[in-house]
């Protein structure tokens, strides 16, 4: 019969492991299906050009909303990232196996959540140059925009992995999960934008309660999620 | 014998609609068991029910020792379900899968890849991505990462589909060899030949419920409408003894071997 | 045998839901008949109180005159409509623990009734903003976290929706309406930080020198509201309740349908025709096919 080489089930061991190897997992399919790299990516920086085509080409307009402009690309982005990120777990009876395989549920929640989060990181290192370019901004304040980038992107991944399991498998998905979403995260748009808007106005103090507030909803969120994740699992 | 499978007037929902209506079954250890019925009898919510996916609402119904009505969940590292949906992340390749679903159920790598091997995949195909695979081959791939999790119980819903005569012959090894390494399998086939050579017992399901069960012997297979009774069966509570299967004559054949 | 259909309130088969017998004709019931008509006479007289007896506003800045009685309905149906989310989040919350189906009808029915009144909120807050200023909105840290709020229980009845299994609906909207109820004082933060150096007076922010026949018309009209709130509960569940028991009344004939599929005669096509698992059993009798 199978050994059981690694941490004792049910233990925070056990949590974190099963975690590294779902964020690998993705990680891994991300690498061979490139889905975001040549679908979301070009995404992200096409809604930075619409906004351009939207607003007066008048680039200080575009300066001035640069920090919101910014947050809505990644918004946005989010949601598709989303989607593709349960698509593949509702396809092929995967969430089946995923029941029957043994993986912690708080793991497999804490694993896609750090998945999309680097995904988000990522796109968001593409973004910031892109509002650099196209919208002629500067950053500055990098330990303000960064402390954002990261509490921001942590809860987006958060409450994105429940809302995007518990829409998982339904044929409304792809516009249920934008529903349920946004809505939930208008602290997050608040925050990183105001934070952001402080960095750039090198007015950093006013940034840094948003910052706090942003861990709050994130910190928050995925304690949410461990918890949560595995009634979720059971049933579709 | 230790009881591997044990239902007794179990009843599964899927929504509202009574999948199963009071299964009786056992199933004992090393047993190769089939089950075989009409499309829509129940062979995989049985299945399902077994691997603790589907919950048991009423009756009884225990699994490797553990009550699926109050810890489902707890089944499911000591068994292996093969379904009819491959399982596989399709973007990722055989040894991908194979791996990722091994070290999930905390196998050793080296179970992965023997796994492997002894499917077929460990050469050229260990690299290939799963949705460029056959259906036969993405059904290896599945088998593998059943075989590589050693479960005490194999549960497998038409692992004859889709694969071609040696893949067939290579599914009954297996569960030839599984049996011998300590393990029990229950599966459902419409192959018939095939899986009554290889089952050691069959149980007939209709209407979600279990009719007879009986030695592969006593199914009627030349049409003359008798069948013998399930007397051979060495498990105990053998319900359902004197209705033997779907041909019995008048109408309360089938349901006497229910629970009401 | 029916899994998950006890109501917290134990309920018999005649329909009598603990000290409301039901009428047989509709929701209603002797105690309910009683209540509504306490509460409508209380309407009453706060109708009277806020119309008439009320002081018009006449001294603030804004010269509201007759109109300032907005606030009289506007804040007592927002104060029902966090409430309304609140017994939503608790709701949920039982339902996770104890899995009984009356938990999960008692949360969708105070959803429902919670996106009436805060859309009742929206809309009085946005003509009082009309009135007093000329614009249909002002982007206000409570109306705005309050439309906020609406969207995110619109979510909660579109996953409804979109569920057809009830134990996977109940289980997947309980927590829906944890995580959406435990947000709502994080939008409330982020949004009165956002607009906090905007201090516009609106018709959110209660003059604390109110006194007198002003303060009592609003106290009052918050427990009217909230009991109003109760009465709409009290039907909604049961409407919900009895469609639920229904549904799932149908069970013993379902089972009983299902095992004919096993009978070599059975020709009823009706077994045929349930949900999910299509069967041809009835088709085949006795080959194996």
């Amino acid at each position: 019969m199978a050994e059981h080489p690694g941490p004792r089930p049910g233990s925070l061991g056990a949590l974190l492991a099963d975690a590294r190897l779902v964020a690998a997992k993705d990680l891994r399919l991300e690498w061979r299906s490139r889905v975001i790299l040549s679908q979301v990516l070009p995404f992200a920086v096409l809604v930075l050009i619409l906004f351009a085509f939207a607003l007066d080409p008048d680039r200080r307009i575009l300066g001035q909303a640069t920090p919101g402009l910014y947050w809505l690309a990644v918004l946005f982005s989010t949601l598709l990232a989303l989607q593709r990120s349960f698509t593949v777990e509702a396809e092929n009876g995967v969430t089946d196996s995923l029941r029957m395989s043994g993986l912690d549920p708080g793991g497999v929640f804490l694993g896609k959540t750090a998945g999309i989060a680097l995904h988000l990181v990522a796109l968001q290192l593409v973004l910031l140059a892109g509002v650099t370019v196209f919208y002629g901004t500067t950053p500055h304040g990098p330990l303000l925009l960064l402390a954002a980038g990261a509490t921001a992107t942590l809860g987006l991944a958060a409450i994105g992995s429940i809302l995007g399991v518990m829409a998982a498998g339904l044929k409304v998905r792809d516009s249920l999960l934008p529903l349920l979403m946004l809505p939930m995260v208008a602290p997050v748009l608040i925050g990183a934008s105001q934070a952001f808007t402080a960095a750039y106005d090198r007015d950093p103090g006013a940034g840094w309660r948003w910052i706090a507030m942003l861990g709050v909803f994130g910190c928050l969120y995925t304690a949410i999620g461990i918890v949560a994740f595995e009634p979720l699992l059971e049933e579709t | 014998m230790e009881s591997v499978v044990r239902f007794r007037g179990a009843i599964c929902l899927l929504g509202r609609f009574p999948a199963l209506a009071g299964v009786d079954l056992d199933v004992s250890a090393g047993e190769i068991v089939l089950l075989q019925g009409p499309n829509g009898a129940g062979k995989t919510t049985v299945l399902r029910a077994c691997a603790g996916l589907v919950p048991v609402v009423d009756g009884e119904a225990g699994v490797l020792g553990t009550d699926l009505r109050t810890d489902r969940r707890g089944v499911r590292g000591r068994v292996g379900l093969l379904g009819h949906a491959s399982g596989l992340y399709e973007d990722l390749t055989v040894a991908d899968n194979v791996r990722f679903w091994a070290r999930a159920a905390r196998a050793r790598r080296s179970d992965a890849d023997a796994a492997m091997a002894r499917l077929g995949l460990d050469g050229r195909l260990a690299d290939v991505a799963v949705n460029r695979l056959s259906a036969g081959q993405k059904k290896r791939t599945s088998l593998a990462v059943l075989v590589a999790r050693r479960p005490r119980l194999w549960l497998l819903d038409e692992p004859h589909a889709a694969l071609d005569r040696d893949g067939r012959d290579l599914v009954d090894a297996l569960m030839g060899e599984a049996v011998a390494a300590g393990a029990t399998v229950l599966f459902a086939s419409h192959e018939l030949d095939r899986a009554e050579a290889v089952a050691t017992r069959t149980v007939n399901l209709a209407g979600g419920t279990a009719l007879a069960t009986g030695d592969t012997a006593a199914i009627d297979r030349d049409g003359s409408g008798d069948a013998t009774t399930a007397g051979t069966d060495d498990v105990g509570a053998t319900r359902g003894s004197g209705s033997a299967g779907p041909r019995a004559a008048g109408p309360g054949g089938g349901r006497e071997a229910t629970v009401g | 045998m029916r899994p998950h259909l006890d109501t917290p309130a134990g309920t018999d088969a005649g329909g009598s839901t603990g000290l409301f017998r039901l009428h047989p004709d509709g929701t209603a019931s002797r105690g309910s008949r009683t209540y509504g008509l306490v509460v409508l006479a209380g309407v009453i007289l706060f109708l009277l109180v806020a119309l008439v007896f009320s002081p018009a506003d006449t001294g603030s800045e804004n010269q509201m005159g007759d109109m300032v009685r907005i606030m009289y309905v506007h804040v007592p149906v927002a104060v029902a409509c966090y409430v309304a989310f609140l017994v939503t989040a608790i709701t949920s919350i039982a339902y996770l623990w104890k899995r009984t189906e009356g938990w999960d009808v008692l949360a969708v029915a105070s959803a429902e009734i919670g996106v009436v009144f805060t859309f009742l909120t929206l809309a009085t807050g946005s003509i009082w903003g009309h009135i007093a200023w000329g614009t249909w909105w002002e982007w206000d840290a409570r109306l705005t976290s309050t439309l906020v709020l609406f969207i995110m229980y619109l979510g909660y009845l579109a996953l409804r929706g979109a569920i057809l299994d009830p134990v996977v609906r109940a289980k997947r909207a309980a927590i829906l309406g944890v995580v959406a109820f435990v947000n709502v004082p994080i939008v409330h933060y982020s949004v009165t930080w956002w607009r906090g150096l905007h201090q516009d007076a609106t018709v959110s922010k209660v003059d604390p020198s109110i006194d007198g026949l002003k303060l009592f018309a609003l106290m009052f009209g918050m427990v009217l509201a909230v009991a109003l709130y109760g009465w709409l509960m009290i039907h909604r569940f049961r409407l919900h309740y009895a469609a639920a028991r229904l549904e799932a009344s149908g069970l013993d004939r379902a089972l009983a349908e299902r095992r004919a599929e096993a009978r070599p005669d059975a020709v009823t096509a009706d077994a045929a025709s349930t949900d999910a698992v299509p069967t041809d059993a009835v088709t085949t009798e006795g080959t194996l096919s």
